[in-house]
């Protein structure tokens, strides 16, 4: 973490070129992701095989699958979620149901990879401290790119071989892994060029983050069946499923992706030779020598450190919510075979199908929600553990006026997100179809139902915060992780009731178009608050640090 | 505090420590890195508590009563970590007003004489100006108790002599200091008292006048002549000559008798050092294990 005195630095680039060392710096990366990155190889090769091995049991004959595949073409929330259903075939029916989710994760691991070893290291201090020895100017954005596309790589590898195995046909084993491959490459790119834009890893990894959620995004928007499909080309997520593995493959998909990694790629290069060690390309305000009025309290730190992120999350909902309810109307227009209409009748008549539409897209956002609920319930584990919290605790603070804040914001947080969607979401929808008066507060109402059910999930981070503070972010993401893959792939893989009912989401009525009933609102909530209650005993009780 | 104990997991850091820092005086606490001294303040500021022994702090229980304690004290971690989005000066000011309110004139001179600018968010401060802006908000409260760990790691030698010039001032208003450090030197030109630890346990404690007997210099001469007469006397340890090579640990007692001996038989070259701390600990070690 000290600073290392600059001469030597200056030393090392005379007589070497501006990647030397990426090699040593390669290894170190490694080294240092000898769990992370094996850890999320196996989870993303297991989800893909584990779904792949369920589906041979759950959908053993051509016919059954073609009737699913029917119904599932039939139900544009469905394709809006998860991607349109190319085949029949086991392999297309895997690739629908865990394949974009899959992506996403490898887009995720590309970006942590890439960011962890360039704008982490560097903010950390830790790039200086090896940029003092013979080390080329690219050669820590040059390792982490090495490593990342390696493990993006690794996963192609391990997915085709994992379908090989499970007796899936050579071509479309491929492609599943190269889909899912190369969307992990192209983010890990973004992540390159994300890291030279911000001067904090947390901003980096946030605009790298929203450029994911704009890339699932449009291409929900390209799917969903509202005459817009040009929009999924415009999304590299868009692209794992464009390539359409196992449904006469589109090889020719993948050059896209290489084409954009390698001008991301280059553009990082570019930027990473113009600016010094440490700086940002985006300028980085100067801060006030006085603090403001309001500045006093742990709540109001609370508010300062988390307000910019709540405030990013509130965009991305509100605009979410917009796209949602500007597209639901088309859907349903474009259908018109016979299984089709037979879905929609069974759901009461195209009414039924945007109420389904719009119950599906409002439950994960319920799940995004709540993972902005742990994430901010967790934020006070953050500050201890590099050893903020104890500048604040030496004060006659006191640890629950230290932590009250942070709650306040995990708590109304989720609430603000879903109201947002909401609101934008009704609005949208009411001003498509001349109906704001009673679309607005149906939309609104239906993603406020959500909240408990997320206020849950952060009251287990709580506990876990209170009770166990080591392992609590570890084990707060996990069962967050967990629940939501339950939640949302849950109902296809037909688990038994009592496993589904384990997830919180499960509980809520199905709004709009369900029946709505209080009760689980109301002890969702409770128990979210006992949760929490729980937690706050546990933190006055323990060694903090 | 007495007999303090406490162990994380399998290691324990703090074994049956004693400490006593009496209102109103600079009190040195000295130890080796790892010696238990941050696990002592932890504890003193109510953040752990220990497993064993009885801690009263400003007449308090420092885990129990921690909040109405913390009105009295200010304290400066040894790795200052500061919000990186934050100003020093909005950290200084957050800090201040949690504490119950600052003394503007006085953060004003201070941030003069550490030579801060407190407009720079804290993301851009190395680590000496961060540990600049803990120790200014500490020195602008006002509080009766300073606890500081480690304070001047990272200060450049300026500033250290400022920052020894604040601790004077505090001195001067009846305030009490507790300064953990592992170097000698400062806690001797600061502390009237001092309280020296190793491995979780106390192994001198007193003013700093009596502790004068573990203040000896190394002495290295390269002489003209071989020496005479540094055999016998009193205060001299460790003595090693090879021709006209000498090295010794000389009490500062004799440090004069010892130089004029060394002139006599000319010298060439002198280096003469203040004993590190892991010196005095060996000292004290082999000290107590002879009979």
């Amino acid at each position: 973490m000290t600073a290392v005195a600059a001469p030597a630095r200056a030393a090392g680039r005379n007589g070497t070129s501006s990647l030397t060392g990426t090699g040593e710096l390669a290894r170190l990366a490694l080294r240092r992701d000898r769990y992370f990155l094996p850890a999320w190889l196996y989870i993303l090769t297991a989800v893909i095989a584990s779904t792949a091995y369920s589906f041979k049991g759950l959908y053993p004959t051509g016919p059954e699958r073609a009737a699913l595949a029917a119904s599932l073409r039939g139900n544009p929330s469905m394709t809006a979620l998860a991607g349109p259903v190319y085949g029949d075939s086991l392999g297309a029916l895997t690739m629908w149901k865990v394949g974009l989710a899959a992506a996403v994760g490898a887009a995720l691991m590309g970006i942590f990879t890439v960011i962890r070893h360039t704008r982490a290291d560097e903010e950390a201090g830790r790039l200086e401290l090896v940029g003092s020895t013979v080390l080329g100017r690219q050669a820590a954005l040059a390792a982490s790119l090495v490593v990342a596309f390696g493990a993006c790589l690794a996963l192609a590898v391990l997915i085709a071989v994992a379908m090989i195995l499970l007796g899936f046909p050579t071509a479309g084993a491929l492609a599943v892994g190269a889909a899912i491959g190369l969307t992990g490459a192209v983010f890990a790119s973004v992540a390159a060029v994300t890291a030279q834009l911000s001067d904090s890893a947390r901003g980096s990894r946030g605009i790298a983050g929203a450029v994911l959620g704009l890339a699932y995004l449009l291409r929900t928007v390209g799917d969903a069946g509202s005459g817009l499909s040009w929009l999924t080309w415009a999304s590299p997520v868009g692209w794992a499923e464009l390539l359409r593995p196992f449904a006469d493959e589109r090889w020719w998909v993948a050059a896209l992706s290489l084409v954009a990694c390698g001008a991301l790629t280059a553009a990082a290069c570019l930027l990473s030779a113009r600016r010094d060690l440490g700086a940002g390309l985006l300028p980085s305000r100067p801060g006030r020598p006085r603090a403001p009025g309001w500045l006093r309290s742990p709540s109001a730190l609370a508010w300062q450190l988390q307000r910019a992120s709540l405030l990013w999350w509130t965009f991305g909902f509100a605009a979410t919510g917009a796209v949602l309810g500007a597209s639901a109307k088309g859907i349903g227009a474009a259908l018109n075979s016979a299984q089709a209409r037979d879905f929609i009748i069974r759901l009461g008549g195209h009414s039924g199908l945007i109420d389904a539409y719009f119950a599906a897209l409002i439950l994960m956002l319920g799940v995004t929600a709540a993972a902005y609920g742990v994430a901010a319930a967790l934020r006070p584990r953050i500050e201890e553990s590099e050893q903020r919290a104890e500048l604040v605790l030496a004060t006659p603070a006191g640890r629950i006026r230290w932590v009250a804040g942070h709650l306040v914001i995990a708590a109304a947080g989720p609430a603000v997100l879903l109201g947002a969607a909401g609101l934008t979401a009704g609005l949208a929808y009411g001003l498509r179809t001349g109906d704001v008066g009673s679309q607005l507060p149906r939309l609104l109402g239906a993603a406020l139902a959500q909240v408990p059910a997320a206020w849950l999930m952060a009251g287990v981070a709580v506990a876990e915060f209170g009770l166990a503070p080591r392992m609590a972010a570890s084990a707060g993401w996990t069962v967050l992780g967990v629940i939501a893959l339950l939640t949302l792939v849950g109902p296809t893989l037909r688990l038994p009731q009592w496993v589904m009912d384990i997830s919180p989401f499960t509980h809520l009525p199905r709004l709009p178009g369900g029946s709505f009933t209080a009760a689980p609102l109301v002890w969702l909530a409770g128990v979210a608050l006992v949760l929490a209650a729980v937690g706050l005993v546990g933190l006055r009780r323990r060694d903090l640090g | 505090m007495t007999g303090l104990r406490k162990s994380f997991g399998r290691t324990c850091a703090l074994d049956g420590l004693d400490l006593s820092v009496a209102s109103g005086e600079v009190h040195g606490f000295l130890g080796p890195n790892g010696s238990g001294k941050t696990t002592t303040i932890r504890i003193l500021l109510g953040l752990i508590r220990a497993d064993a022994g009885t801690v009263r702090l400003l007449g308090g229980d420092p885990w129990r009563e921690a909040t109405t304690l913390h009105r009295r004290l200010a304290y400066v971690p040894g790795d200052v970590t500061l919000w990186p989005n934050l100003s020093g000066g909005e950290v200084i000011d957050l800090l201040g007003r949690l504490r119950g309110g600052l003394d503007d004139k006085r953060r004003a001179v201070l941030l003069e004489r550490f030579e801060l600018d407190p407009a720079k968010k804290s993301r851009a401060y190395s680590k000496g100006n961060r540990q600049k802006v803990a120790l200014v908000a500490a020195l602008a409260s006002g509080a009766d108790l300073l606890i500081l760990d480690e304070p001047t790691s990272g200060l450049d030698p300026l500033m250290e002599a400022t920052f020894r010039a604040c601790v004077e001032e505090e001195r001067r208003h009846g305030r009490t200091v507790l300064l953990s450090s592992h170097i000698l030197s400062e806690v001797e030109a600061l502390c009237d008292r001092v309280t020296i630890i190793r491995a979780g346990r106390m192994v001198e404690t007193g003013a700093l006048a009596d502790l004068r007997h573990l203040a000896r210099t190394s002495i290295r001469a390269e002489l003209a002549r071989p020496p005479s007469g540094l055999d016998g006397l009193a205060g001299v340890h460790d003595l090693d000559v090879v021709g006209t090579r000498v090295q010794c640990q000389v009490d500062n007692a004799v440090l004069d008798e010892v130089l004029r001996r060394l002139t006599e038989a000319g010298v060439r070259s002198l280096v003469s050092q203040p004993p590190t701390l892991e010196e005095l600990f060996l000292r004290q070690y082999s000290d107590g294990a002879a009979p």
